[in-house]
């Protein structure tokens, strides 16, 4: 494992901060976003005054069913609401530095997708357009993409029980083909969501920055956490003296009141598994051969046991009938021939009886 | 040969059920269990998943995962420890642990995937993944292993319904030839897969670093998964143990009982230095992340907890009983051991999973779900009964007496 990757592992595990290994992001091709041309979406938090339109098209344009609080009451934007299989986006409310921001929630259309990286019936695609997509003809219903969604987005439709689906936020695919922009962004009053070309939006991001010096954080936060994302958001900055670089806890701050993970390092969440499904071929390779080996000296020394022990009873056996013939012999000399024959015949089935008895108990030989 | 009044089933009468059957209060138990099981089962299928459980979009994995799945799986480990250290090791002294080892193998294997059937959107879509492979997925890996090592392990496990109804059908003697002569092959096979897919269980939880607490999440989940399931195999064979000699000790022949104590000092002494080596590698993995400050929290305390209490203790404790030749102290800290490896992997995907989350969303099953695993289990229990019951697992039969492989 090389040094990078190493450190890549440690940062998503909550050492280096995505912030702190943003350099290291750029070296890597892994985090290259992979069609430049692709559509995305900056959010400035700044801009959002909480006004659920975006809720409220995204519900009309994708055909969802009738919210339970009607879009015009925002109180519920207090609460701390995921987006599920029947909310696309929600608003939610964050005290950013104790002054109340807004931020919309909804699919990140990741460079490289975790959820896509994770179906294992490969449901999910990154179309060349940006859109990260579902198709859930073929949706086992497992539901190991949303434990993979580092922004906890795909819902999944609990309440059925034919055909229950994974339902996320689409970036409007449908609308985009048209030529349409996504529901959402078409419906915000403020142009608190900007749609565009992702590299445009980045230098449009930059550029707001600098032309408002205090107003932002400088971070771009989908630039390069998770290995970049198609919809990035700015956040507002504390006003205050910038964060010192070497602070990662602290320069992530605005972001975390923000309710985003400043921990997720800046490669795609799938990498995170490659390391163990590359190990893969290795240990099917090498455990027969392992154990082939262990079995074959097991059987060796078997072997060479079995035929110690043969050995061993053979040379008594000889024993034995050199024993015999010498008594046999001897009373063949006092006795006369037919003495000597019929003790010979006497030794030979006392013996044999024995045999056949030894061999009756205990358990068979081995095979 | 010493039967104990073993009841072999024969030609006329294969099916030895009369105990299965029999009025006692465990029989009345687990049918009420099956009873109340089958009805949410059928709530479960036609209302939907939510119907039953606690399931949100931020805990899209609970207990039939966590426990059905996870526990399951590692708790099946001991079908390829003895089977390994039997066939590949030569310790053939644990020969008569081999069979009831597989069977209850085969069993939570075939169980796992039952109770995965619970938790599928699509349960009849399972098969997808072999049309429509995900390669990129550490589920695909996990899947493809258990499918393959379920049939291995049915294969392995088929000697002994095979011994049992061999005198009704005779051609059944071949196919038992061929499977003795494959054993080590399937062996080899079965230790390589459950190698990858114990290992992959933990891979599983690689992809989500943001929402496992630090002090379970390791790029090394992998090998600590597979580790502990080393330990889970053994203490489960000395576990089961512990519940076949109160139950089914009539059905085990003299060479089962003579062995019996053997095998679990030696699987004991087994655990003791897996569990050491275990502890010693999160040690070091906590150590090297730099997660010394978690300590000092909840979090590190309840961490701390799960080493101590059901990592070190247990460790020493087998060490002690397979010293002093002390049969009863493995198997009580068997209990403790398998105790251990339900709580390690409840941590990693329930109570340390979404640590973040505020209290109210975080997850607790349903009572629902809790009777599911229970009636998984229940199943697993009475399917196990009634093998032991019928065919040649705790005793030889004696047709195949002598012919051991
Ligand atoms: S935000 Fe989540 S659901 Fe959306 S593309 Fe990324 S991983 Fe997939
Ligand atoms: S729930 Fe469906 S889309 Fe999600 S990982 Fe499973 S099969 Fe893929
Ligand atoms: S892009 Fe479309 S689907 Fe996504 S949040 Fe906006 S309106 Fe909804």
């Amino acid at each position: 494992m090389n040094r990078r990757k190493f450190l890549t592992i440690l940062g998503s595990a909550g050492v280096v901060s995505a912030l702190g290994s943003a350099k290291v992001a750029e070296a890597s091709p892994a985090s290259f976003p992979y069609y430049p041309d692709s559509w995305g979406v900056l959010h400035d938090t700044t801009r959002c005054i909480g006004c659920r339109r975006c809720e409220a098209a995204c519900q009309k344009v994708n055909n969802l069913p009738e919210p339970k609080v009607p879009f015009t009451d925002l109180s519920v934007t207090e609460k701390k609401r995921h987006t599920t299989a029947y909310e696309w986006t929600v608003v939610n409310k964050y005290e950013v530095n104790g002054k109340p921001y807004f931020r919309k929630l909804q699919c990140f259309h990741c460079n490289d997708p975790a959820c896509a990286s994770a179906c294992f019936a490969r449901c999910f695609s990154k179309l060349p357009n940006g859109a990260v997509v579902y198709d859930g003809s073929q949706c086992v219903g497992c539901r190991y993409c949303m434990v993979a969604c580092p922004f906890y987005v795909p819902g999944f439709q609990y309440d059925l029980a034919w055909d229950p689906l994974v339902q996320k936020c689409t970036f409007c695919e449908p609308r985009l083909k048209e030529g349409k922009l996504p529901g959402c962004v078409e419906a915000c009053p403020v142009d608190a969501i900007t749609f565009g070309r992702r590299s445009d939006l980045i230098k449009i991001a930059r550029a707001r920055m600098a032309e408002n010096p205090g107003r932002y954080v400088d971070y771009l936060y989908g630039e390069y956490d998770a290995g970049g994302t198609a919809w990035m958001v700015l956040a507002p900055a504390a006003g205050g003296a910038p964060v010192p670089v070497d602070d990662p806890e602290g320069a992530g701050a605005e972001f975390k009141q923000l309710g985003l993970d400043t921990h997720l390092g800046s490669q795609p969440m799938g990498q995170l598994t490659y390391g163990a499904l590359g190990a893969v071929p290795m240990i099917v390779a090498f455990w027969p051969v392992l154990f082939g080996g262990a079995w074959a000296m097991t059987k060796r020394r078997e072997a060479m046991a079995k035929l110690e022990q043969e050995k061993i009873i053979k040379d008594a056996k000889d024993d034995l009938a050199a024993a015999v013939d010498a008594a046999v012999r001897k009373i063949g000399e006092t006795e006369g021939e037919g003495a000597a024959e019929r003790a010979r015949q006497a030794m030979t089935e006392t013996l044999k009886a024995r045999e056949a008895q030894n061999s009756g108990d205990g358990h068979g030989e081995e095979k | 040969m010493d039967t104990h009044g073993i009841i072999i089933p024969t030609k006329d009468k294969l099916f030895n059920l009369e105990p299965l059957l029999s009025r006692t209060p465990g029989n009345i138990i687990t049918w009420i269990i099956l009873a109340v099981g089958f009805v949410i089962t059928v709530i479960r299928f036609t209302v939907g998943i939510g119907s039953v459980t606690n399931l949100t979009e931020a805990q899209p994995w609970g207990l039939w995962i966590g426990f059905d799945l996870l526990c399951g799986v590692c708790l099946a480990a001991g079908g390829y420890f003895t089977t390994v250290a039997c066939y590949v090791m030569g310790m053939k002294h644990f020969h008569s642990a081999v069979r009831p080892a597989v069977t209850t193998a085969f069993l939570g294997y075939a169980f796992v995937v039952v109770a995965l059937l619970y938790d599928l959107g699509h349960p009849l879509r399972l098969p997808y993944m072999f049309f429509f492979p995900g390669t990129t997925s550490v589920l695909f890996e996990v899947g493809l292993c258990v499918a393959t090592y379920l049939t291995v392990l049915f294969i392995e496990f088929s000697v002994a319904p095979m011994e049992w109804l061999a005198q009704k059908f005779p051609w059944l003697l071949t196919c038992r030839k061929i499977v003795i002569r494959v054993t080590i092959l399937l062996t080899i096979f079965g230790v390589t897969l459950s190698t990858l897919h114990q290992s992959s269980l933990g891979s599983l939880y690689l992809i989500a670093p943001g929402k496992l607490h630090p002090l379970w999440y390791s790029p090394f989940m992998p090998m600590f998964f597979f580790v502990s399931s080393m330990a889970a195999g053994a203490s489960m064979v000395i576990f089961e143990g512990l519940f076949a000699h109160k139950g089914v000790h009539q059905y085990m022949d003299a060479t089962h009982l003579r062995e019996a104590d053997g095998v679990v000092l030696s699987f004991a002494r087994a655990a003791s230095f897996i569990l050491f080596a275990y502890f010693m590698l999160k040690f070091i993995d906590m150590l090297v992340q730099a997660n010394l400050p978690w300590l000092g929290t909840g979090w590190g305390a309840w961490w701390l907890v799960e080493m101590f209490g059901f990592v070190l203790l247990p460790a020493l404790l087998y060490a002690k009983g397979a010293r002093d030749g002390n049969v009863g102290l493995c198997r009580l800290t068997s209990v403790l051991a398998v105790a251990g490896i339900v709580l390690n992997r409840f941590n990693v995907s329930m109570i340390a999973f979404n640590w973040q989350l505020p209290s109210a969303e975080r997850y607790f099953p349903s009572i629902w779900e809790i009777c599911i695993s229970i009636f998984v289990v229940t199943m697993i229990v009475t399917a196990y009964r009634f093998i032991v019951y019928n065919m040649p697992v705790l005793y030889e039969h004696p047709d195949f007496k002598g012919e051991e492989h």
